[in-house]
């Protein structure tokens, strides 16, 4: 009998290492974790990228800048229209080109539409991770009747490449505003849903609160942006502190936490579906008339000397930096995408908790495999 | 959907030619039926198709209906594997894996134009799999970028097609796949033949 009885003293204590990933439900997409644990709490997590990587910086150096558009759908491919805006823009300052206002109206509007979509998968990809099913349906029904506005005017659900520099492909469908004002009115009714469903679930309360925790200073050292920044209290939202399209002219708020846990992380993507409502209703009667597009040259060249243009994806901010040599392909083009600096916070916010948790900071953070390997 | 009403039914006429006595017929109907009514495809997305993958599971197109619904983690539970997005060379070792672990019967679709042939990453690249043939062999192709949910429905639709010309006399061949070595180095990193 002696022999069975264990003396806690010789047993040693070692880390223990696994793999999340590359293909595993939560880490949505094909992302790999090196997780170190001390029995189940988490030591280091390593996260390893690359399991996507599909060179498109480098690409972009043999492709014409209505070409890039065309990519740049792909890295994010829940923020595909706004980071269509981004190399637009971008091409039509350093071209000096104004686009007619219709043309800003309705990109501020389809942006905003696609941060609603956006926000609206990951809350159901969310309540997936944490083991709520119904969260799943919910959030896609709710889904589908955007892609429908977007098939109707853009012509795809999911990657539309409806900016072209100078404008947009094509004026927007006779039915847009009505479908959007009808859309607006069948959200807002809906939207309450979500916090009955699962804001207020006692397990999503115990999963979420007080886990994974990020500082004011963390946020900003390690560039984390968009809706996880801002539960942070880093006041990093580009519509409205340096506006671009007809930001400018819409009145929201900016939600801003000062917690910093994966709860309010949750908290500040639902209530930004409402500000994105606000937005949309403020704009959509206003759509003034006028040209789709502007003429532009059939071959683009940028002038030389280099450029920088930031957008509010629904993940954060995303960058185009292009370098012309004045050809009509860049010379190189590097995008900073927030994926890749929100993940960088991984091992910050879950060293020290349960290996559980790590699935609900991950997916807190909402990451977008594609964005972080381009 | 009518029979008349899918494409390709020339191709699956000729799955259909190969005879066989009452007995066998008839076992074979029933395991058929049973096989091709519960695919359970392997949550396994690796870009954007992966979420039109997840609109036809949803509520509006709801796959389920089609006996494919039940997402499985592990791919021993498994019985197609939905190819949704680009493969690239670090990935492949670890598709052909994930493939290898799948149990008999298992089939393959190749999801979007990344699947089918490298799509949009084609020209100019240095890191996809032009195809996923390449790695594994595939049943149905479904080409888009991305598809439509109601391309994955077809695509699903004509994999249970294929399912029911299956018979225990002769059952399907698996066509030659390339092992493990051919497609790895030792250091683990992606060597491909035609790439």
């Amino acid at each position: 009998m002696e022999d069975l009885i264990i003396d806690n003293n010789t047993i040693q204590e070692e880390e223990y290492i696994i793999n999340m990933g590359p293909q595993h439900p939560s880490t949505h997409g094909v992302l790999r974790f090196k997780v170190s644990l001390k029995g189940e709490t988490v030591l280091n997590v390593q996260p390893h990228c690359g399991y996507i990587h599909r060179g498109i910086e480098k690409m972009c150096e043999r492709l014409t800048y209505p070409q890039i558009i065309h990519l740049t759908d792909r890295m994010d491919y829940l923020s595909a229209h706004i980071n269509n805006e981004a190399v637009c823009l971008l091409v039509e300052n350093a071209l000096q080109i104004e686009v007619p206002e219709r043309v800003k109206y309705v990109r501020t509007i389809l942006s905003e539409l696609t941060r609603l979509a956006s926000h609206q998968l990951w809350w159901c990809a969310f309540g997936m991770d944490l083991g709520a099913l119904t969260t799943y349906f919910y959030g896609l029904r709710d889904r589908e009747p955007i892609l429908d506005i977007f098939e109707e005017t853009t012509g795809a659900r999911l990657l539309q490449s409806y900016n072209t520099p100078g404008g947009l492909m094509n004026d927007i469908h006779p039915n847009f505003i009505k479908r959007v004002k009808d859309y607006i009115v069948y959200f807002r009714k809906k939207l309450p849903e979500y916090d009955e469903l699962l804001t207020g679930n006692v397990i999503l309360q115990e999963r979420t609160n007080d886990i994974g925790f990020l500082t004011l200073e963390d946020a900003i050292s390690y560039g984390v942006t968009g809706p996880s920044g801002r539960a942070s209290g880093f006041a990093c939202d580009v519509r409205k502190h340096h506006p671009y399209s007809a930001y400018d002219k819409v009145d929201f708020k900016e939600i801003l936490y000062t917690k910093g846990d994966t709860f309010h992380r949750y908290k500040a993507r639902v209530e930004e579906m409402w500000e994105s409502l606000k937005i949309i209703e403020q704009l959509i009667d206003n759509i003034p008339d006028g040209d789709f597009t502007v003429k532009m040259k059939p071959i683009i060249r940028l002038p030389e000397g280099e450029y920088y243009q930031r957008v509010e994806a629904a993940r954060g901010e995303f960058g185009v930096y292009i370098l012309s040599r004045g050809e009509k392909y860049p010379y190189r083009a590097k995008f900073r995408s927030p994926n890749f600096s929100n993940l960088s916070a991984i091992n910050l916010l879950s060293a020290g908790h349960k290996i559980a948790d790590l699935v609900a900071i991950s997916g807190s953070l909402d990451l977008v495999i594609p964005d972080i390997d381009r | 959907m009518k029979y008349e009403d899918f494409n390709d039914n020339e191709t699956l006429e000729l799955f259909k030619q190969t005879g066989g006595n009452l007995f066998f017929t008839t076992v074979d109907a029933i395991v058929n039926w049973g096989r091709s009514n519960s695919v359970w495809p392997l949550t396994f997305a690796t870009a954007c198709c992966g979420i039109e993958m997840m609109a036809a599971g949803a509520s509006r197109h709801d796959f389920a209906r089609f006996g494919i619904e039940v997402y499985r983690a592990s791919p021993r539970q498994a019985d197609v594997i939905v190819v949704a997005g680009t493969i690239v060379n670090k990935m492949a070792p670890v598709l052909k894996r994930l493939y290898d672990q799948m149990s008999e019967p298992k089939y393959v679709i190749a999801m979007g134009a990344c699947a089918i042939s490298g799509g949009p990453f084609y020209y100019n690249s240095y890191h996809v799999i032009k195809g996923v043939e390449n790695v594994i062999p595939v049943d149905v192709y479904i080409p888009g970028c991305p598809p439509r949910p109601e391309a994955l429905l077809y695509g699903v639709m004509q994999l249970q097609r294929k399912i029911q010309t299956e018979t225990l006399r002769n059952p399907r061949k698996q066509p030659d796949t390339f092992t493990e070595t051919d497609i790895m180095n030792t250091d683990g990193s992606a060597k491909l033949k035609n790439v």
